[in-house]
């Protein structure tokens, strides 16, 4: 669908001064895209002086106080916003600390999706788009997220940065799939797609609704007429919850993706607060394959290998995935076992998950870890013992995002 | 006439005060004005591209935040202008603000660190305070003027120094004053 053809969303932006920082052209071009429309919520100047003692929160910055300011008016009605996008900059502690705590205040004080993000003068249109669309999604189309089960015959392919998936749905069944590595877009989506065909046993044009998710979305959704395009917040939340029979209530979805993770506060199956991470391939599925070349394994049997070992005998800084190969160089060269480096691996990883992005987001038991990395059995067992907490790992956990795109695209059988 | 850098560096009444004084004040609305009015690419409300913070390295690291050294390519190049300052603490938001409490700081120590005449005054919270405050700034810019004046300033006794001195005297420690090296004093104009 295009943005012409898409209401306005109306987000309010409260940010540090982006003006000031050269990126509010790649915020208003990421804007235009989904079309959305950025508000400034006006709020008297002498509140802005007392802000802080009424928030509780004393900063030294103005605009820090201003941000704090418009929440309040935000949460108060006095500026009738559908969304909220909270931005500092990146590398600022006073800023951070002011960026968490009006995200949260605005989550509970009232029912308006929020997303915050740091920026750096390198912040481009792109990087955005994901995060706008899903706010703007949450915002614009709520009764398709209510839907909690599969109807029709539906697919759904989801183009990720490093494997495309495919699945067939027909009335709440996954009846075929597909799972390609990713090399070009399209052809990695025609394979997976036909794959999941054949083993479901039905043609394309049975098939009445397809959703397109992942960075390929616009492009595969382009190529294969799909009804839905839809980015992978959204899809792999409603994925996540669906396959783990908790669509009510809360629920954290953890997607550790190909090149990068996705936490995701959950209710009702609608997304709340999430955050993307990606800053640095070390914290993603593709350090893993990295790993797994190095140890001379294949990626599926690194989680095996992973569970053997233990994670203190090897120190591991995959912050950046040179140092973690580094850190993993040497510790082979010391005689650590591959066992006990698997488990550190898996480790850094949900180490730098915890630290980069569990932190802005509310984790709420059921923790739902999905994607391609969770089914690495040393990852789902590095995260429950980092949070003290069960987690759960779905059935079909790397399709999410192309079962969630199955199902939303059922919404439009109907229609 | 001198270029009289103020902070907060957006304050219309110090801008007017500086002006009526015969100085030159360096605000950074003239900055944002240029930014608005060239024709550039687009980017509202101000014209501030990718390259402004580039241009802000000149004044913080690259791991100063991007916010910070955005402002400071439109506040910098003031203060390298600078030859005399008038700094006013604890000011509220509606004196005067550039926003960044790390652009305030970068920005008066900057400016500190200049060898320039500065005035630093406490924002008032009494009638009594606003007008000691007003008095204090007029004595200093009306000792600029005759310093300015001067061809060439003792450099034992630094003129322009002397008279600030008595005025900070005068109203017992409300001003702080910097006694800056005499070399740089003999340059006044």
């Amino acid at each position: 669908m295009s943005s012409d053809e898409l209401e306005t969303v109306k987000i309010a932006l409260v940010s540090c001064g982006s003006e000031y920082a050269g990126v509010q052209p790649e915020f208003e071009a990421a804007a235009k895209q989904v079309n959305a429309k950025f508000i400034y919520p006006e709020v008297d100047v002498d509140l802005i002086d007392n802000i802080g003692k009424e928030f509780g929160l004393e900063v030294a910055s103005g605009d820090l106080k201003l941000m704090m300011a418009r929440a309040r008016a935000v949460v108060e009605g006095l500026s009738h916003v559908d969304g909220v996008f909270i931005t500092t900059c990146f590398r600022c502690a006073e800023a951070a600390i002011v960026r968490n705590e009006v995200r949260r205040y605005i989550h509970r004080h009232s029912n308006i999706p929020v997303i915050s993000y740091s920026f750096t003068e390198r912040t481009s249109a792109g990087t955005l788009l994901t995060r706008l669309e899903a706010l703007t999604t949450v915002a614009r189309r709520r009764h398709l997220l209510a839907r909690e089960a599969q109807t029709g015959l539906t697919a759904g392919i989801d183009s990720g940065s490093t494997t495309t998936k495919a699945v067939v749905m027909k009335d709440n069944k996954i009846i075929g799939s597909g799972w390609v590595p990713t090399t070009k877009v399209l052809e990695s989506a025609e394979d997976a797609y036909s794959q999941a065909l054949k083993e479901a046993k039905v043609t394309r044009k049975e098939v009445q609704a397809l959703g397109t998710t992942g960075y390929g979305r616009f492009l595969v959704g382009k190529h294969f007429k799909a009804q839905l395009v839809q980015e992978e917040i959204t899809v792999n939340s409603k994925g996540a919850v669906y396959l783990a029979d908790t669509q009510k209530g809360p629920a954290t979805v953890i997607d550790i993706g190909g090149m990068d993770n996705k936490a995701i506060s959950v209710e009702d199956g609608i997304p709340g607060m999430f955050t993307m991470g990606g800053i640095c391939a070390g914290a993603s599925g593709r350090f893993f394959e990295m790993i797994s070349k190095r140890l001379g394994v294949d990626i599926t049997e690194l989680g095996t290998l992973a569970v053997k070992g233990m994670q203190e005998n090897v120190t591991m800084n995959s912050y950046c995935i040179v140092f973690g190969i580094q850190s993993l160089v040497n510790s082979l060269a010391k005689g650590a076992s591959p066992e006990d480096v698997a488990a550190a691996a898996c480790y850094s990883v949900i180490e730098q998950l915890f630290e980069q992005q569990l932190q802005e987001v509310d984790v709420k038991e059921p923790l739902i870890l999905v994607g391609g990395s969770s089914l690495i059995e040393g990852v789902p067992k590095a995260l429950g013992d980092l949070l003290k907490i069960d987690v759960i790992v779905p059935r079909e956990s790397h399709l999410i995002g192309a079962v969630g795109a199955a199902l939303l695209a059922s919404g439009y059988v109907e229609e | 006439m001198l270029k009289v850098f103020i902070y907060p560096v957006n304050s219309l009444i110090l801008a007017d005060l500086v002006e009526r004084f015969g100085h030159k004040p360096l605000v950074v609305m003239n900055q944002v004005r240029e930014k608005v009015t060239n024709i550039s690419l687009d980017s509202p409300p101000v014209n501030i591209t990718p390259e402004d913070p580039k241009i802000g390295l000149r004044f913080a690291a690259v791991e100063v935040p991007a916010g910070v050294r955005g402002r400071m390519s439109l506040i910098g190049p003031l203060i390298e202008e600078a030859e005399a300052a008038i700094i006013v603490e604890n000011p509220p938001v509606n004196f005067g603000c550039v926003g960044c409490n790390r652009t305030n700081e970068l920005m008066k120590y900057l400016v500190r660190s200049k060898e320039i005449p500065i005035l630093e005054v406490k924002y008032p919270e009494s009638n009594f305070e606003a007008r000691e405050f007003v008095y204090n700034i007029s004595v200093f810019l009306e000792n600029l003027s005759k310093a300015s004046g001067e061809k060439k300033l003792d450099p034992q006794s630094g003129n322009a120094e002397e008279f600030k001195g008595e005025a900070a005297e005068e109203k017992k420690g409300k001003v702080k004053l910097e006694k800056k090296n005499d070399s740089l004093r003999e340059e006044i104009p």
